[in-house]
C-alpha cells in the first residue's frame, strides 16, 4: 500500500504546507512592499515604525515569535469577546498561521525590497521625472519593473526559508506535512522512515519552486542578460 | 519672442550658495553653451530650469507662461501646480551626462514611453515619431529592439537624444552630454547635436567641448562660482576674452 496506508494524510499535509507557504508569501510580499516604502519615506514616524518592526522581528527566533503572536492573537480575541459579552471565538489555526508567518517574513521582505528599490539607478528615475511623468508613473513604469529584477534573488531565498519555516506551525496544531509524518511514524513505529518522507517532500517542493523562480529571474532580467522569452 | 526666460536664479545647499543670481534668455533657434570649471554651478543651473533641483529664488517662464512657485519649509521654491510643472517638463526635454535610458526597455520602448504616457499619443503615432527620430540620430531599424546595456555609450546617448526629440520639445537641455563618453565616441554625438542646431532647435548645452561652444552655439555663458563671469557671442567670448579667469580656464582646456 502507498506509504503503509498513510499516503493520503501525508499528501493532505503536503497540500496544507504548500497552501500555507503560498498564502504567507502573499501576505509577506504586501507587507514587504509597504515596509520598504515606509523605510524609504521621508516621514520620520513611518520610518521609525518600520525600523522597529524589522529590527524586532529579525532579531527574535521564528519559533518564539510564532508562539508569541499565535497565542497573543487568541488571548487578545478572548479579551475582546469577553468585554463584548460574546462567546469565545477560536481563531482558525490556518488563518493565524498565515498571518503569523506573513508578519514574520514581511520583515525580511521589507529589507529585500528596500535594497531593490535602492538598486534602481537614480538617474533613470530622474529621467522619468524630467520627461513629465507623475510620481505614480515613475513608480509603476520605471521603478517597479526593475525592483522585481533586483528583488527576485532575495525573494527566492526568503521563499525557501519560509517554506521550510511552515514546519513550525505543526506546534500550533495545524496538520501540515510534519504533523502528518509524525503521526504516521508514531502509529506505524517507522519514525525514521516517515521523517525521511517529510524531508523528501520539502526537497521536492523547494526544487520545483527554484525552477519557477529561475524562470522568473530570467523573465525580469530583460535588458540585462540576453533573455529568451 | 523669448522661448525660455530665467531670471535671477539663486540656489543654496545649506549655507553654501552655489548660484548667486543667474539669468538667461533663449529665443527660438538659440543655441546657448554654458561653460565653466567643475563647481561653477553650471549643471545645477541647468537642473534648476526643469526643477530637478529646487532653486531658492528667481523665476522661470517657458513660452511666455511663468511657472507659479511657492516656498517650502526649507525656503526652496517649489512649483505650486503639479500639472503645470509636468506639462512644462514635457516641453523641456533633457539629455543627461549618463544617458539615463530606462534599462528594462528596448530602444524603441525608451523613445515611445513618454510620448504615449505623458503626451498621450497613440502607440502607432509614437512609433512613427520614434522611427523618424531614431533615423535622424543614425540608428537603423535593427537597433530598435536592442536594450541599452548592449550598446556603446555613443549609441546610448544618441538614443537619449532621439528620446528627447520624440517629445518635440520647445527647448532641449543638454547636461554635459559627451562627458561620460570615450573620446572616440564624442564625435558621433556632437555631429548629431550640430545637425539639430542647424535645424533651428532651441538648445541649452552645459559642455566641456570648447569646439562645440565656439563653432555651433550663438551665445556662450562662462560661469564662475555661481555667477556669470562673461557672456556673449562665441567670436567675442573666445576671440576677445576680457575676463582673466576665462583666459586661464581656456588656456587650461585647450587640447
Amino acid at each position: 500500500m502507498f506509504l503503509d496506508g498513510f499516503g493520503p494524510i501525508i499528501l493532505d499535509g503536503a497540500w496544507v504546507t504548500l497552501e500555507l507557504a503560498v498564502m504567507s508569501l502573499l501576505v509577506s510580499f504586501v507587507i514587504g512592499l509597504g515596509g520598504a516604502g515606509a523605510k524609504l519615506s521621508s516621514n520620520p514616524l513611518l520610518k521609525g515604525i518600520a525600523t522597529l518592526y524589522t529590527t524586532l522581528i529579525r532579531g527574535v527566533p521564528d519559533l518564539v515569535l510564532m508562539l508569541l503572536i499565535f497565542y497573543s492573537l487568541q488571548i487578545g480575541m478572548n479579551h475582546l469577546t469577553e468585554w463584548q459579552g460574546m462567546e469565545q471565538i477560536n481563531l482558525n489555526p490556518f488563518v493565524s498561521g498565515v498571518f503569523t508567518l506573513g508578519f514574520i517574513y514581511g520583515a525580511y521582505f521589507t529589507e529585500t525590497f528596500r535594497g531593490a528599490f535602492l538598486s534602481v539607478p537614480k538617474g533613470q528615475i530622474e529621467a522619468g521625472i524630467a520627461y513629465g511623468m507623475s510620481s505614480w508613473q515613475t513608480f509603476s513604469r520605471i521603478q517597479f519593473p526593475q525592483v522585481m529584477r533586483f528583488a527576485l534573488p532575495g525573494i527566492s531565498n526568503n521563499w525557501q526559508v519560509m517554506l521550510k519555516a511552515t514546519a513550525l506551525v505543526s506546534i500550533i496544531g495545524l496538520s501540515d506535512v510534519v504533523k502528518a509524518s509524525i503521526d504516521a511514524g508514531k502509529s506505524s513505529y517507522k519514525v525514521f522512515f516517515f521523517t525521511v518522507v517529510a524531508g523528501a517532500i520539502y526537497l521536492i517542493l523547494t526544487s520545483v519552486s527554484s525552477l519557477v523562480l529561475m524562470w522568473l529571474e530570467r523573465r525580469y532580467s530583460t535588458g540585462v542578460r540576453e533573455a529568451e522569452l | 519672442m523669448e522661448k525660455l526666460v530665467v531670471k535671477d536664479l539663486h540656489k543654496s545647499y545649506g549655507s553654501h550658495e552655489v548660484l548667486k543670481g543667474i539669468s538667461l534668455k533663449a529665443k527660438a533657434g538659440d543655441v546657448i553653451s554654458i561653460i565653466g570649471s567643475s563647481g561653477s554651478g553650471k549643471s545645477t543651473f541647468l537642473r534648476c530650469i526643469n526643477f530637478l533641483e529646487k532653486p531658492n529664488a528667481g523665476s522661470i517662464s517657458l513660452g511666455g507662461e511663468e511657472i507659479s512657485l511657492q516656498k517650502n519649509k526649507q525656503g526652496e521654491l517649489i512649483p505650486s501646480d503639479q500639472k503645470q510643472l509636468q506639462t512644462m517638463r514635457s516641453k523641456l526635454a533633457m539629455v543627461f551626462q549618463h544617458f539615463n535610458l530606462w534599462g528594462h526597455m528596448t530602444v524603441l520602448e525608451n523613445v515611445i514611453e513618454a510620448p504615449i504616457h505623458v503626451l498621450g499619443l497613440s502607440r502607432d503615432e509614437a512609433i512613427a515619431r520614434a522611427e523618424k527620430y531614431l533615423r535622424k540620430v543614425g540608428l537603423d531599424a535593427q537597433a530598435q529592439a536592442k536594450y541599452p546595456a548592449h550598446m556603446s555609450g555613443g549609441q546610448q546617448q544618441r538614443v537619449a537624444i532621439a528620446r528627447a526629440l520624440a517629445m518635440e520639445p520647445e527647448v532641449m537641455l543638454f547636461d554635459e552630454p559627451t562627458s561620460a563618453l570615450d573620446p572616440e565616441l564624442v564625435g558621433e554625438v556632437l555631429k548629431v547635436m550640430q545637425t539639430l542646431a542647424e535645424e533651428g532647435r532651441t538648445m541649452i548645452v552645459v559642455t566641456h567641448e570648447m569646439g562645440f561652444a565656439r563653432n555651433v552655439s550663438n551665445h556662450v555663458m562662462f560661469l564662475h562660482k555661481g555667477l556669470v563671469e562673461e557672456e556673449g557671442h562665441p567670436d567675442e567670448v573666445f576671440g576677445n576674452t576680457k575676463s582673466e579667469r576665462l583666459k586661464a580656464f581656456l588656456s587650461g582646456s585647450l587640447k
